[in-house]
């Protein structure tokens, strides 16, 4: 699958572009009599979408009737939400445009969560929703929402069709959009009288979008200053984030941090952009990141920082953060620089455009590892003292983190691991091992628990090739499960592995370290009652279901499931509730105040530096 | 007035297009002290005075927002000394005959114009900028305000460069 390049991304608006931008198809149609529906199908045909997830209503079932002969493959879902997530699965395992489709009011509604996920995780999906027909706008008419203005602060851009004549024009301006630039979320909201009325169909629309200029090539002078603040810097840090994923920059980063021997650290959305294994990787910095990676940012007298956003999971308590560093800021989004953190030296810009040219301007200065031997020295040695692990649960219950780190080395780095929020995500961010990108798929930003079963199933169509697990809680699950019907029917053979330790395990954390150990509503009863028995279930949506209750179990069921490749299987894993993520800090601290373990703070010799 | 600042902003003339931008304000927790928005000479461009009250660093935050809404065009800045700013004021005063020959010396006093009579109003329009308009307003006061509408500060640079072909507000 090819990733959009920068060049194809780039803001000269022609309808070349926007075929490039999407799926490298360009199409030509001379004019044709058609509807609304049929413009709104011929356009997503044009633009090269190749799957669409969505449920029909009212409103946009004009829509659904020239679907129904069309190329583009429409998967029926359970639940809206279902969709948008697996629209938003299936746009981060291909950096292509995922599609979901709604009807007025309600179906419009249930889109809302996955619209603000994508928006807070910069994915580039286009939500097409169905609207009562323009006499009946504003009227409170039978599944009517203002869909429009509900997902104004959630998306992109959004548009209300006027009339069927504009429709291709706004699909492919929508399309563009959501592609290029910092991806997002764009919804078009249809009438149905709109999809319903006569029109004559073209392609290629000329877009128009006079006020939409990204800036993907850095300015010169600002590459300069940064490779000028490298040479000089005695304790650096690459601090990546997911914009390096999107702008296809991997292997530039690679490069830059080979030549240049600083040590990387991958914020949650950039677990993948630099191997793991690498030996210049830290980690993932922030309120579970690593000792090394948090300490390494504390101490750092300069943050070269790709595509990353300063958010406060990383940062900790602002003020404290990173007091010593200098702030080299990249990002295609100007508004991102300077918003939490002053920046040094701002650089707007692609992150590819960015590092390449920053490769060309450290080039003559560059000095390996070498250069930074005392900083390394320093890094080694917190690196060695304080490594990831965990304890093994005292009481005989199966420790979920053993669970997570044995399905990574079983699976191997191939495949892609789809995460809920929660415990469970924390933990398979640390404990699988990712080489590669696009093998790493959360809800980051927003944090919305249910992401994991219908973004890996999005994942899955986008990649029918890759085996996709989706590593979810017991909580989580329960949200939004019922998109294994879909998977079961629609031939998605995804793997769930449901870490389940009976309760919303994140929150009872927190109860346990700040709340006294009050369990306050945290505990769901897939324990004590086995209601829902997560097997019976999984039988029930038609996929094969097992469960796992010892340590000893693990690797077989693993490889149980590794063999059933003809329907979705889940994996009850039936784990301890006391494990905890460490490290932490805790919410509004400093990153000086992480804890390695419960009442273990780690000890740093300053002199060291 | 430090942390007064005037934005033109040209957005394109759609619909929704001033939902998106005061929209962005509240959402961003930026304070607008006013607001006004009409046609240009373009009927495709409407532009938005703004005046923010902000510190400059979230003033930055501010015009960084506004660029990445896709119907915003271009924003400039006007410095208050390169640039006319005015704001409408309608004030109905009570004014009796006993009272009449005062207000109408006020009004005179601050070439403002009288656009209604009544037996005991006065209905008065007057152009100014806003230290103008509070210092006639102060004037008035003594006689009873019954009522006054006023409109948002609309501004535009001296001399003959255009906003449209100026350079606009880019930061970073």
């Amino acid at each position: 699958m090819t990733r959009p390049t920068p060049e194809s991304l780039a803001n000269r608006v022609t309808p070349a572009t926007v075929a490039a931008a999407v799926n490298t198809v360009s199409t030509t149609v001379a004019p044709v009599a058609t509807t609304g529906a049929g413009a709104l199908v011929r356009s997503l045909e044009a633009l090269g979408v190749e799957v669409a997830f969505g449920i029909p209503g009212g409103a946009i079932l004009p829509a659904y009737d020239p679907l129904f002969d069309s190329k583009v493959r429409h998967i029926l879902v359970r639940h809206e939400q279902g969709a948008g997530h697996a629209a938003t699965g299936y746009a981060q395992a291909t950096g292509k445009v995922g599609v979901c489709i709604a009807t007025s009011g309600p179906g419009a509604t249930n889109l809302v969560t996955p619209i603000a996920d994508a928006y807070m995780d910069s994915v580039p999906i286009v939500a097409i929703t169905g609207q009562v027909g323009r006499p009946y706008i504003g009227t409170d008419a039978f599944q009517e929402a203002d869909i429009q203005g509900i997902t104004l602060p959630i998306t992109k851009h959004n548009f209300l069709v006027q009339n069927a004549e504009e429709l291709p024009r706004i699909l492919a301006e929508a399309f563009h959009l959501a592609a290029t630039g910092r991806p997002g979320p764009v919804l078009v909201d249809i009438p149905k009288d709109v999809l319903q009325s006569q029109t004559t169909f073209q392609w290629p629309p000329a877009l128009d979008l006079p006020g939409y200029r990204p800036t993907l090539h850095p300015h010169g002078k600002q590459i300069r200053e940064a490779a000028r603040l490298i040479a000089a810097a005695k304790r650096p840090v690459l601090y990546v984030g997911g914009g390096v994923h999107k702008a296809g920059a991997t292997d530039g980063l690679r490069k830059l941090a080979e030549l240049t021997g600083i040590p990387v650290v991958t914020t949650l959305m950039g677990i993948g952009a630099f191997p793991d294994s690498h030996p210049q990787h830290l980690g993932m910095p922030g309120m579970h990141g690593t000792v090394p990676a948090v300490y390494a940012m504390q101490k750092a007298d300069l943050l070269v920082t790709l595509g990353a956003r300063f958010d406060d999971r990383v940062t900790g308590k602002l003020d404290s953060f990173a007091p010593d560093a200098k702030i080299v800021h990249a990002d295609i989004d100007p508004a991102e620089i300077g918003k939490n953190r002053h920046a040094d030296v701002p650089i707007v810009g692609d992150a590819r455009h960015v590092i390449d040219e920053l490769i060309a301007a450290v080039s003559s200065t560059a000095g390996g590892a070498e250069q930074y031997g005392a900083w390394w020295s320093t890094l080694n040695d917190i690196r060695e003292r304080y490594p990831l692990g965990y304890e093994e649960p005292t009481d005989g219950t199966l420790a979920p983190q053993y669970v997570i780190e044995r399905l990574g080395e079983i699976v191997g780095p191939d495949a892609i691991y789809c995460a809920g929020v929660g415990q469970h995500q924390m933990w398979a961010s640390q404990f699988i091992k990712y080489e590669k990108p696009g093998t790493w798929l959360n809800s980051g930003g927003a944090g919305t628990m249910g992401y994991a079963v219908p973004a890996a199933m999005g994942a899955k169509v986008a990649q029918p090739g890759t085996t996709v697990w989706a590593i979810d809680g017991d909580g989580c699950f329960q949200m939004t499960n019922q998109e294994l019907a879909t998977c079961a029917l629609e031939g998605i053979p995804i793997k769930v592995a449901v870490i389940n330790n009976g309760n919303l395990g994140m929150v009872r954390q927190w109860q346990t370290l700040f709340y006294d150990g009050r369990y306050s509503n945290t505990e769901l009863g897939t324990h004590k009652h086995r209601i829902p028995d997560f097997v019976k279930l999984a039988e029930a949506l038609g996929c094969v279901g097992l469960r796992c209750e010892s340590k000893d179990d693990v690797d077989k069921v693993i490889k149980q499931a590794m063999e059933i490749n003809d329907a979705p299987v889940v994996i009850d894993f039936t784990v301890g509730k006391d494990a905890m993520v460490w490290p932490m800090v805790a919410a509004g601290t400093s990153n000086d105040e992480i804890m390695f373990a419960r009442d273990v703070r780690p000890t740093f010799d300053e002199d060291d530096l | 007035m430090t942390n007064k600042h005037t934005l033109s902003v040209l957005v394109e003339n759609k619909p929704g297009v001033l939902a998106r931008v005061s929209g962005l304000f509240s959402r961003r927790s930026f304070n607008i002290d006013s607001l006004a928005v009409g046609e240009t000479e373009n009927p495709d461009v409407s532009r938005i005075t703004i005046v923010v009250d902000a510190e400059s660093s979230p003033l930055e935050q501010v015009t960084k927002q506004l660029n990445k809404l896709v119907n915003v065009l271009k924003i400039v800045e006007l410095d208050p000394a390169q640039s006319v700013q005015r704001e409408l004021l309608l004030v109905k005063v009570r004014a009796d005959r006993a009272q009449r020959s005062q207000v109408l010396e006020t009004v005179e006093l601050f070439r403002a114009r009288v656009i209604d009579v009544a037996p005991d109003t006065l209905t008065i329009e007057a152009t100014g900028n806003p230290d103008k308009l509070d210092a006639l307003l102060r004037d008035l006061e003594p006689y009873g305000i019954k009522e006054m509408v006023q409109s948002g500060l609309v501004a535009i640079g001296r001399g003959s460069r255009s906003i449209t072909t100026g350079p606009a507000l880019r930061a970073a």
